[in-house]
């Protein structure tokens, strides 16, 4: 029977918000293919791995248990599935773009002589998927050529779950056929690195620095801006990488959500990875010197320009006008 | 160890992305070209192992003529060797497609390791090295950040969501796809540049390969982002822009 598979992902505080998004993506599926919606997820015993589903319920779920999955790996994941997928033989399969089925949807859907649409961002007529291209300087449009499973990830927030009290579905168990030595990786318990100092997601202001700003040694031009605004400095992750910042200051996916007053993205893109991180921000300003960089999409205001000659007239404006 | 580094060529950051008749491809016309970032980390990662634990690095890069200069400056940094696989067609490839060609190229080689960067900065898939893991039938990790070598295999270091990490022990062989930021990039030296002159770049075709090339998704089309929010930008001399911006984030946005 065809129908669409969406896999449930829990986040490590319990939450599945990116479960319901990606939930959201089946149902508007759904909608353009005629086509159930089932789900599947993994669970320990008891768990009842589709309590938080709200709206409109799956057709059925399926709760994929084995003491061999208690933790991630993604040699079990992936056995997992592809026995789960040849039973049910799903036209669709939905994941979160989640760092978990980064890791392995890629060789699960190989399994079945597939390549995932990976980061999808919205579902047309078609069906046709759009995910983007380029860091986010161009979006593309594809298709499934058909024959076999379509396997697809779905963009944190690309999505709005859908909102209403759940009601109940059939739930059936699905226990594997896993050998503790088709598990090849032995995966550590996740840590956090040493204790944060700086908090940015409580600053008011933030001045986000990026790639633009060329060398660790222009960074007092930024530092001037913020000491000005009274505003705490954040970083793409590049500026990270290279050490130039304290890794506590990137925004971003690997780095701090925040959400000030107003941030100020000095030299920054705006890649996808970086745009989830300050996206909730009440007022953003992009300085760049590229009028199609992605940040502008999201700004509220804009200065095309270079940051060399903007950052420190600006920092003037600032002092003459407080 | 013998490690096998994965290097994609890809449009420098800084190049103006437009779109080719067709809205299938980009303008490839005048566009400068660099290392996919992700994929310099894996190198020196490679680099810094070999220093370690002797052996030898191996670069494979799959794309037409103009990634030479990406596998030359690989080799200028240390690579003991390098395997082009020459296709003119890539763009018209799924990921499954690429890793194909690079699991054809790769298997012979019989490598204990085998790193690509996590992501590429085009198409941005994040898919290859996972595949090419698949292929290759070898147990792998994403994400990566720091290798350790053990007795048994391999202690590697895996960056999770929102600040969050693993440590993972696999044997090897082994595939990895590495996070940008574990370590320092080293450049190239005058000397290295010499030296990668007389270095072995062995050139294979996709055809030789004999690599199936339909592919299971297919590019529609591509184009420019649509704006989600009315961006006003404030045009004038610096000095006007700055003033406009304070005057509009005092009174109309009220963040100041
Ligand atoms: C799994 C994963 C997790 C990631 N996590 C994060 C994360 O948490 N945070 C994060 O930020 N990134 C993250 N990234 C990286 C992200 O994809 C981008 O590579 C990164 O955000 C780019 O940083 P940037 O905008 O500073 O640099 P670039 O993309 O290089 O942009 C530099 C910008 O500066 C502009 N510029 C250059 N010179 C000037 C000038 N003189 N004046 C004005 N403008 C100028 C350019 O036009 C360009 O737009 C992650 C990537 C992956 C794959
Ligand atoms: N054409 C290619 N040649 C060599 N390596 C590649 C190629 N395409 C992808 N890769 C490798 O796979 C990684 C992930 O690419 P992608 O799956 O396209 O995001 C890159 O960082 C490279 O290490």
């Amino acid at each position: 029977m065809s129908c669409i598979l969406v896999v449930e992902e829990a986040r490590r505080d319990g939450s599945t918000r990116v479960f319901q998004e990606t939930l959201a993506a089946g149902r508007r599926l759904a909608e353009l293919t005629g086509l159930a919606v089932e789900a599947a997820g993994v669970g320990e015993p008891g768990r009842n791995i589709f309590a938080q589903i709200t709206g409109a319920q799956p057709a059925a779920g399926h709760a994929i248990r084995h003491e061999l999955l208690a933790a991630y790996t993604a040699d079990g994941y992936t056995l997992a599935f592809e026995q789960l997928i040849r039973r049910l033989e799903p036209r669709y399969v939905l994941f979160p773009h989640s760092y978990q089925a980064r890791d392995f949807v890629p060789g699960l859907a190989a399994r079945f002589g597939q390549a995932l649409i990976g980061d999808v961002t919205a579902i047309g007529e078609g069906p046709t998927f759009a995910r983007q291209l380029y860091q986010g300087r161009m979006h593309a449009t594809y298709r499934h050529a058909g024959g076999g499973p379509c396997f697809l990830s779905i963009q944190n927030g690309a999505f709005r779950a859908d909102e209403g009290a759940g009601g109940t579905m059939p739930v059936s168990e699905f226990t594997p056929a896993l050998e503790p030595a088709q598990i090849r990786t032995r995966p550590g318990t996740p840590f956090r690195e040493t204790a944060q100092t700086v908090d940015l997601s409580s600053a008011q202001r933030i001045v986000g620095v990026g790639r633009g700003i060329k060398d660790a040694e222009k960074l007092p031009l930024v530092e001037d801006l913020a000491g000005a605004l009274g505003a705490e400095l954040g970083a793409s992750r590049p500026i990270c990488d290279n050490g130039w910042l304290p890794m506590e200051r990137q925004v971003g996916s690997s780095g701090q959500t925040v959400a000030p007053k107003l941030y100020l993205a000095v030299g920054i893109s705006g890649a996808i990875q970086h745009l989830v991180g300050m996206k909730g921000s009440q007022c953003i300003v992009a300085i760049n010197k590229d009028p199609d960089a992605p940040i502008f999409e999201v700004a509220d205001y804009g200065i095309v320009g270079d940051l060399f000659e903007v950052v420190p007239a600006l920092t003037e404006a600032v002092k003459a006008a407080r | 160890m013998k490690i096998v580094v994965a290097i994609k060529q890809v449009p420098d950051r800084d190049a103006a992305i437009r779109m080719a008749p067709g809205a299938k491809e980009i303008d490839e016309r005048e566009l400068q070209w660099a290392m996919n970032e992700p994929d310099a980390y894996a190198l020196e990662e490679a680099l810094q192992l070999k220093e370690k634990h002797g052996g030898e690095v191996i670069v494979a890069s799959a794309g037409p003529e103009r990634v030479g200069t990406t596998i030359r400056e690989a080799l200028a940094k240390g690579a003991d060797r390098a395997i082009h696989i020459v296709a003119d067609d890539l763009g018209a490839r799924d990921a499954l497609g690429v890793a194909r060609l690079l699991a054809r190229a790769v298997a012979p080689e019989s490598p204990d390791l085998v790193l690509t960067g996590l992501q590429s900065e085009d198409r941005g898939e994040g898919q290859t090295g996972v595949i090419l893991a698949e292929l290759l039938g070898l147990p792998h990790a994403t994400l990566i950040l720091h290798v350790d070598r053990t007795e048994t295999g391999l202690r590697v270091k895996r960056e999770l969501e929102e600040g969050w990490h693993q440590w993972i022990e696999m044997p090897i062989p082994a595939v990895l796809t590495m996070q940008s930021g574990g370590n320092k990039l080293r450049y190239a030296t005058l000397m290295g540049i010499k030296r990668a002159k007389a270095k072995e770049l062995r050139a294979v075709s996709a055809a030789e390969l004999g690599v199936d090339a339909t592919p299971a998704i297919v590019l529609e089309g591509m184009a420019a982002p649509q704006k989600q929010k009315s961006t006003q930008i404030l045009r004038g001399s610096p000095r006007e822009a700055a003033a406009e911006l304070v005057e509009k984030l005092k009174t109309e946005a009220r963040v100041l």
